[in-house]
Order: C-alpha cells, then sequence, then structure tokens
C-alpha cells in the first residue's frame, strides 16, 4: 500500500506540473500536440525511473560536494541511451520527439527528484518515485498538448476534426502555452480547495 | 554504508568512477545500435528516392557529386532510368538558412526539370511551424502552395512575399524561404548534371 502511495503521490498530490511546477522548458516547448506530449511524458518517465534507480544505488559512494556533477553524467547517459535506442529500433517515433530527447537532461524535474527523493530513499521507492512522478508528468503533458492541438490545429491525436482550417495559431506559439497552462493550473487549484 | 566524506580524494575517485562506468555503458550503447541506425538512416534514403522518381523507374543508378557554383558541399545526383533511357533524377538538397540547423530534402525532377516530389530527410524546424516543411508544398488542398509539377528552369522558386508564386508556410517564412532556396539549388545540381551527361 505504501509503495503506491508513493506512487499516487506524484500523480495527484504533487503532480510535478500542475504543483510543483518543475521541468516547465519542454513542457512549453514540446506539447504541441497532444502526441508530442505524451511521447516527451514517456520518454521523460523512462530516462527518470532509470536515473532515480541508479541515483540511489550509487547514493552512498558520491561525496555530497560533488554530487550534483555526478547525478548530471548518470542522468545524461540514459538520456544518451534512449535517444540512440530510439533513432535504432523506432525511427518514426525518433522522428517526431528526436529534437526534443536532449533536452530530457536539462530537464529540472530529473535532477530535482534525483535531489530531493532518490538521494535519501531505497531503490525500490525511488523507482515508485519516478514512476508516480513520470506518470504525473505524462498526464499533464498530454492534456496540456490535446488541449492545444484542440485549439490550435483543429485536431486530436493527429485526427482532424475541423476541416482545412488553420486553427487560433497562437495556441501553437510558445505564448498558447502559457496562457493554456496558467488556466490548468487555475482549474487544478480550485478543485483542491473546493475538496479542502 | 556511511556516506562518503568530501575529501578530495574520495571526490576525484566517485567522480572518476562514475565517468567510466557511463563511458563503458554508452559505448556498449553506441556498438550495439550502430549497425541499425546505419540501416534505418539508409532504408529512410532509399525510401525518399523511390518517392520521389517518376512511376516506372527500372533503376536507379550510382549517386553522382556534383558541385554547384558558390556552395561548398555537393549535390549528390541519383539518376533514373526506365528502359534505359533517362527519365529524372533524385536530387538530395540541403539548405542551411533554416530557422535551426541544416534541413536536408531529397527532390525528384523529371527529364525536363519539372518537379515530380520531395521528401524531407532531416530538419529541426520548430515544431508546430515550421516543421510542416514536411507536407506542405505537396498539399493536394492547397495548390498555391504545392510545388510539384512546377519547372525552376524559367524562373526560380520563391514565395509570394518576395514576389514569387509560392505561398510560404504561415508563419514561417524563413523556413519557407529556405525550402525553395534548396529547390532551386537541388534544380541547378540537375541542370549540371544533365549538361555534364549531354542529356537534352
Amino acid at each position: 500500500m505504501n509503495k503506491l502511495k508513493i506512487a499516487l503521490n506524484g500523480i495527484i498530490r504533487e503532480n510535478p506540473i500542475f504543483v510543483l511546477l518543475l521541468g516547465m522548458c519542454p513542457t512549453l516547448g514540446t506539447t504541441t500536440s497532444a502526441i508530442n506530449g505524451m511521447g516527451m511524458g514517456l520518454a521523460t518517465t523512462f530516462v527518470l525511473i532509470c536515473s532515480n534507480m541508479a541515483i540511489s544505488a550509487i547514493k552512498n559512494v558520491v561525496p555530497d560536494n560533488v554530487r550534483i556533477p555526478a547525478f548530471i553524467v548518470v542522468i545524461a547517459s540514459f538520456v544518451t541511451l534512449l535517444e540512440m535506442v530510439m533513432k535504432a529500433y523506432v525511427p518514426s517515433l525518433y522522428e517526431s520527439l528526436g529534437l526534443f530527447i536532449p533536452l530530457i537532461v536539462v530537464n529540472c524535474l530529473i535532477l530535482a527528484r534525483a535531489e530531493a527523493y532518490a538521494s535519501k530513499n531505497t531503490i525500490i521507492n525511488s523507482m515508485f518515485d519516478g514512476v508516480g512522478m513520470g506518470l504525473g508528468f505524462t498526464i499533464a503533458l498530454t492534456l496540456l498538448g490535446a488541449i492545444r492541438e484542440i485549439l490550435g490545429s483543429g485536431s486530436i491525436f493527429n485526427f482532424k476534426f475541423i476541416g482545412n482550417n488553420d486553427g487560433i495559431l497562437v495556441f501553437v506559439l510558445a505564448p498558447g502555452a502559457f496562457i493554456v497552462l496558467g488556466y490548468l493550473i487555475a482549474l487544478v487549484n480550485a478543485i483542491k480547495n473546493r475538496k479542502n | 554504508m556511511a556516506k562518503l566524506e568530501s575529501s578530495l580524494r574520495n571526490m576525484l575517485l566517485s567522480l572518476t568512477a562514475i565517468s567510466l562506468g557511463a563511458s563503458a555503458i554508452l559505448a556498449a550503447g553506441y556498438a550495439i545500435t550502430k549497425e541499425p541506425i546505419d540501416k534505418a538512416a539508409a532504408l529512410k534514403e532509399e525510401k525518399a528516392i523511390k518517392e520521389v522518381l517518376p512511376d516506372g523507374v527500372s533503376s536507379i543508378g550510382e549517386a553522382k557529386a556534383i558541385n554547384i557554383d558558390g556552395l561548398s558541399d555537393s549535390f549528390p545526383v541519383y539518376p533514373a532510368s526506365k528502359d534505359g533511357e533517362f527519365v529524372g533524377a533524385a536530387v538530395q538538397t540541403y539548405s542551411n538558412e533554416g530557422y535551426s540547423g541544416r534541413i536536408t530534402i531529397m527532390v525528384g525532377f523529371d527529364r525536363s526539370g519539372s518537379i515530380i516530389n520531395y521528401s524531407v530527410l532531416s530538419a529541426a524546424e520548430t515544431p508546430g511551424l515550421g516543421a510542416k516543411v514536411i507536407d506542405w508544398f505537396k498539399n493536394d488542398q492547397k495548390p498555391k502552395a504545392d510545388i510539384r509539377g512546377k519547372n525552376p528552369q524559367a524562373k526560380r522558386l520563391s514565395v509570394s512575399k518576395d514576389g514569387g508564386e509560392i505561398d510560404a508556410i504561415t508563419a514561417s517564412t524563413i523556413t519557407s524561404r529556405a525550402f525553395l532556396q534548396s529547390i532551386n539549388n537541388a534544380y541547378e545540381a540537375f541542370a549540371k548534371y544533365k549538361k555534364d551527361n549531354s542529356i537534352q
């Protein structure tokens, strides 16, 4: 039960996007469509789980003063590995996401979880934290991408439901990401306040 | 096990060990994925060549590198023939004038130099905007942006903003200019190839 709680924590109570506001750069940049948001979310989840486990495993042999460079090396290795594997075995997915994969290295969500959670907890707990945080990130990005895609391109998951219309351009651009994210956070907060 | 103290020796050893471990894993990953990656790239190129050439091509010749004035990198030209006769060619072209990094494109011309089709091999343009270059210029529903069937011989392709007749991608004029420039360059290379091999 405890493990489930750790995972759920990342999805709802401490959702990285809507509550912790971590990893905003890839969030705003990649969510031009639902599928891009989901792909980015899943790629980040994979890196997050791997790096959380690895960092938890090596936490005792890393002196405090050099922990940040050590964590970055671990994270960057997983990202590079992921990039090579995607390029080799799923080139079509790589084509649409390839641009964003290197960005995962500098996603502060991953470093924040390494610092705040994995470097203090056991490997198993860190894995569940990675799963929860990753899924929370994926859900938020997919939602954001879906809304921007509906308003900006008139389609959902690449399925066009408004004829040959170009949509509201601003929602495809970065300002649209800020606007949609702002309203989503307000909505999440409103729901949370009503519950209390 | 207690946490290691932050002494100079410990820090050096720990970082060195982690970096070595990471390098070893990456080297192994590279060795394993190199072959599939090359294969995927070759497959994509082959598919792109087929896509941009006329129907019923019986054989595609070896690539011939053509240089055009003012540009340092050469353009590989893949001649296509049908029953031994030259029917057109696929030209791999590029532009460094895009919004972010180099755009590589495969474009096909028929014997007279009319564009048959194109295929973007690699581009890093803005997602949702410049990235539309992948199919913007071959859309049946946007005839004013369609470059298929156009022949750059009489008049070089350019966007309507620059007095041309091609509609640029909405809010991505820089990408559109880079794209059309690369197509024009490909045509130069194609024309030079025809001249070199005295094809009329």
